[in-house]
């Protein structure tokens, strides 16, 4: 059986020394180990920018795409072989700003894969500019005078969307995350994690430290259900959605590709590819 | 004398049946044994705007409408205005009595007033005015009410066979009414009968589709546009009964990477759009060239820019469906030019994309992606299903040459492929510039083999791709050679014949490769030609451009363009030809 080194490979990642992506990055083998993945039965789609690259430093297949498409990359490839295990990832400027739209369609379709965001709240591999998660008032080399709009709350939005699972985490408690992620990748359905991850070279503000005091664990809470959505929302409007832990999941709802009519239950990618004469013949007696 | 050919147009409101008007008179006279070709005038809206559906209906083969009309069978006053032009003067005009029909002066057409809502109505349901309008063209062309049973029975059977009698007495209704109107005289439309072979009556996309199909594609990501959507509509049908499924993605970006995702994890997957779309997806064919996954895009060109004209003919996407997407890809763009080409391109198209792991364009237009036609038999003996370097295997073997090295350099520069999930076959894919194993590189020598390896792999494509250009060659030294490419084929076969018959000697090719261009196979037939002309669905004249690059002959070509939204008639080319000659 595969354990954490496994999934480990000789690549070593461009991240800035502190930057919040390498325990992600840890996190993640992990929790393929923990959960008895093989290397090749794991996919690593990634996006663009600084956390983009972390599909090249895991010992899995991975998939580096083009800026904010890592999520229908990553639905391609479980709509071929559903056998895989999908993790796609990516910061929030590839989530949350160009990839907005496939964030939102990814959580409503359900399937059966799963999301981690690398959250820093900054562009660091453009050198600091604003991104959807920056604060109003943040000042960058794009928002001189302080960012004007306001952040996007993802949580919020993607309980609002029809998440089945979501939680949110932080890279410095390591412990929580990989649970998380064995959590995500073992739930039936569409799995979203946001997880801070500290920019420590263009974000200033928003720290290991800021989220220190900032952030709440719902494990702390004495009665917190996460199969509630209505105390979900709850607790994201009341806490401005800086808590970290499972904050929703519905075991109920099947994941996609079990809803579908005619789904080979085998993967498509080894579907057989050859008609039988008759079969070809009925196709074309349709349109005499 | 009988005719061996009749030109028929049906028009009124959107939403009104014309269209199922027109295609239940073609499918009668399909099943008779004659060949059709259709052609559909239509706007982006639902409901209301004038349609109209053209349809030449010949005992002998056809790929084109015709520019004159023998009748007209009009819903209202507009499209006997519109339309009417079109007659000629032994035409007939069968118009509904309910608007009071008239026609111009100078149109010397005969019209008759026909009841065909009254008629409908006392029968017990108006919607049925259609069918009488059937039964009164029956009349004009001495056709048995009956023809049009199977038909009948086949669309209405679900419904009971009541609806389906009172269908068929609309229709009968029809002709008794028109039988009583004419003099014996004027019952001048009889058809020469057909061979009574039905042959299969289809679009361009049904026949995309098909092919698709076929060829072994099990997953289709798509979002809808006109002209395009009949692909992903008939693959939503058929897919499920081969294990297979579509998805209706929120954009064409989405559609393109999902298929891209998927076809890395090994199955065959398409996706189709048309101008806009395409635009919108030129990022991920960079993707797909950059990172050797193969995909399969249709692009069915309707008029640009922009929104243009969403449901007109054009063929103004050639040059961004060749060069599209920044920086520098092996890209194949394939455009066939009938229903049968479709097919089989649509086959082609998926080996050579898994052959080379590249993105292949099929290139497609409105009138062929829509104008409905009558289709010789296909044969599936002549499908084969090619995946080249793919390796299938449940492990890779250990120590071998592959060892991870999705890029290896090779000479013919196609690199062995495992598919996720294959024990030891772990790789990494980017589209960041990158070494053999995947792993990003910005060594200069390394971006020059890795460059060199991309670009050279289509290098043998145009000796092997089955007719890269189809060929009519009737003489050795010809006055004219025409050229064009996709739905022009039956105008430009009709130009031939015409000018043949005046004395010239034509010969004429259509370019099926665009890309890689078939440059050494057209040379030959650009030498053999005092005169070059180019015909296209665009107003700058982008295939003759191509052809000039690759092949020169400047002095020789001279570019016959239409960008009014309409396909090119045979007469009218014949005359724009002549004046060039």
């Amino acid at each position: 059986m595969a354990t954490f080194k496994d999934f480990r490979n000789k690549n070593k990642p461009n991240w800035c020394p502190g930057c919040g992506d390498f325990s992600v990055q840890a996190a993640i083998q992990r929790a393929a180990a923990n959960i008895g993945l093989e290397p090749e039965e794991l996919v690593v789609v990634s996006g663009i920018g600084c956390s983009g690259r972390i599909s090249g430093y895991i010992n899995a297949y991975g998939f580096h795409g083009v800026h904010g498409r890592a999520l229908p990359l990553a639905q391609g490839v479980k709509m071929a072989n559903k056998d895989l295990t999908v993790i796609a990832s990516g910061g929030d400027g590839d989530g949350f700003a160009i990839g907005m739209g496939h964030t939102i369609h990814a959580i409503r379709r359900n399937m059966n894969i799963t999301y981690i965001v690398m959250d820093n709240q900054i562009y660091g591999l453009t050198k600091g500019q604003t991104s959807p998660r920056s604060d109003a008032g943040f000042v960058t080399k794009s928002t001189p005078e302080g960012a004007i709009e306001s952040s996007v709350n993802v949580m919020e939005l993607a309980l609002a969307s029809g998440a089945t699972f979501l939680a949110q985490s932080f890279s410095s408690d390591v412990k929580e995350l990989t649970t998380l992620i064995e959590q995500g990748i073992e739930h039936d359905g569409f799995s979203f994690i946001n997880v801070f991850s500290p920019c420590v070279t263009y974000n200033k503000v928003n720290t290991y430290e800021w989220f220190k005091q900032k952030l709440v664990k719902l494990s702390s809470f004495e009665h917190y259900d996460s199969t509630n959505r209505a105390d979900a929302m709850r607790v994201l409007l009341e806490h401005n959605s800086l808590v970290t832990g499972l904050i929703y999941q519905n075991k109920a709802k099947k994941s996609y590709q079990e809803y579908i009519q005619g789904y080979d239950s085998n993967p498509l990618s080894q579907a057989k590819l050859t008609l039988s004469k008759d079969e070809f013949n009925k196709l074309i007696e349709e349109f005499k | 004398m009988m005719k061996t050919q009749l030109s028929w147009k049906v028009g009124g409101q959107q939403g009104e049946g014309i269209e199922s008007t027109g295609e239940i008179f073609s499918m009668a006279m399909n099943r008779l044994g004659y060949y059709l070709y259709g052609y559909r005038h239509f706007s982006s809206r639902i409901k209301g705007g004038h349609t109209n559906n053209k349809i030449r209906v010949s005992t002998e083969k056809i790929r084109s409408i015709t520019d004159d009309l023998d009748i007209l069978v009009a819903f209202d006053q507009e499209t006997i205005d519109v339309n009417a032009s079109e007659l000629h003067n032994e035409g007939f005009i069968l118009a509904d009595s309910k608007f009071t029909p008239t026609k111009p002066d100078e149109v010397k057409a005969t019209l008759f007033a026909i009841p065909f809502s009254e008629i409908a109505k006392e029968l017990g349901n108006p919607v049925m005015k259609n069918m009488v309008a059937l039964g009164a063209t029956a009349s004009l062309l001495q056709l048995d009410a009956e023809a049009f049973r199977d038909v009948v029975q086949g669309i209405f059977g679900r419904k009971g066979e009541s609806v389906v009698k009172q269908n068929m007495q609309a229709i009968k209704e029809g002709t008794d009414f028109l039988h009583s109107q004419i003099p014996v005289s004027y019952k001048s439309m009889k058809l020469a009968s057909a061979d009574g072979y039905a042959r299969m009556f289809m679009i361009g996309n049904d026949a995309i589709a098909l092919g698709f199909l076929a060829g072994g594609c099990r997953f289709m990501a798509a979002y809808p546009i006109t002209p395009a959507s009949e692909i992903m509509e008939y693959l939503i049908k058929k897919l499920p009964e081969f294990g297979g499924t579509v998805i209706q993605t929120e954009d064409e970006i989405a559609a393109a990477t999902m298929a891209i995702g998927a076809n890395y994890g090994g199955v065959r997957t398409i996706t189709a759009s048309a101008g806009p779309g395409l635009s919108l997806m030129m990022e991920s064919i960079g993707l797909a060239g950059m990172t050797e996954t193969p995909l399969v895009i249709v692009d069915t060109q309707r008029g640009g820019p922009s929104t243009g004209l969403p449901t007109k003919q054009e063929q103004s996407d050639l040059l961004a469906m060749i060069y599209g997407t920044h920086g520098e890809i092996p890209k194949v763009v394939i455009a066939p030019s009938t229903v049968e080409e479709a097919f089989h391109d649509a086959v082609e198209a998926l080996n050579v994309a898994d052959e080379y792991q590249c993105p292949v364009i099929l290139l497609s237009d409105l009138q062929l992606s829509l104008g409905k036609q009558s289709v010789e038999p296909l044969d599936y003996r002549n499908v084969s299903i090619r995946r080249g370097k793919l390796n299938t295997n449940k492990e890779a073997e250990n120590g071998s040459e592959y060892n991870g090295k999705r890029y290896q350099v090779t000479s013919d520069g196609v690199s062995e492929r495992v598919l996720p999930g294959t024990k030891n076959g772990v790789f990494h894919v980017t589209g960041v510039e990158h070494n053999e194993h995947g792993k990003p590189s910005e060594s200069a020598s390394n971006r020059v083999a890795q460059m060199d390896k991309r670009l050279r792999k289509l290098s043998h494509l145009i000796d092997t791709y089955p007719t890269p250009i189809y060929m009519n060659r009737t003489c050795d030294e010809a006055d004219v050679l025409l050229i064009g490419f996709n739905s022009t084929r039956g105008a430009l076969e009709e130009v031939q014949v015409q000018l043949q018959q005046d004395g010239y000697c034509v010969n004429h090719a259509h370019i099926r490769l665009i890309h890689p261009f078939p440059t050494s196979h057209l040379v030959p037939l650009l030498q053999a030609a005092n005169k070059v002309i180019v015909v296209e669905n665009n107003a700058t004249g982008q295939l003759a451009s191509i052809i000039k690059m690759n092949a020169g002959f400047h002095e020789k070509i001279e570019s016959i363009t239409k960008y009014d939204g309409t396909p090119f008639l045979p007469r009218a080319l014949y005359h724009a030809c002549k004046e060039l000659l």
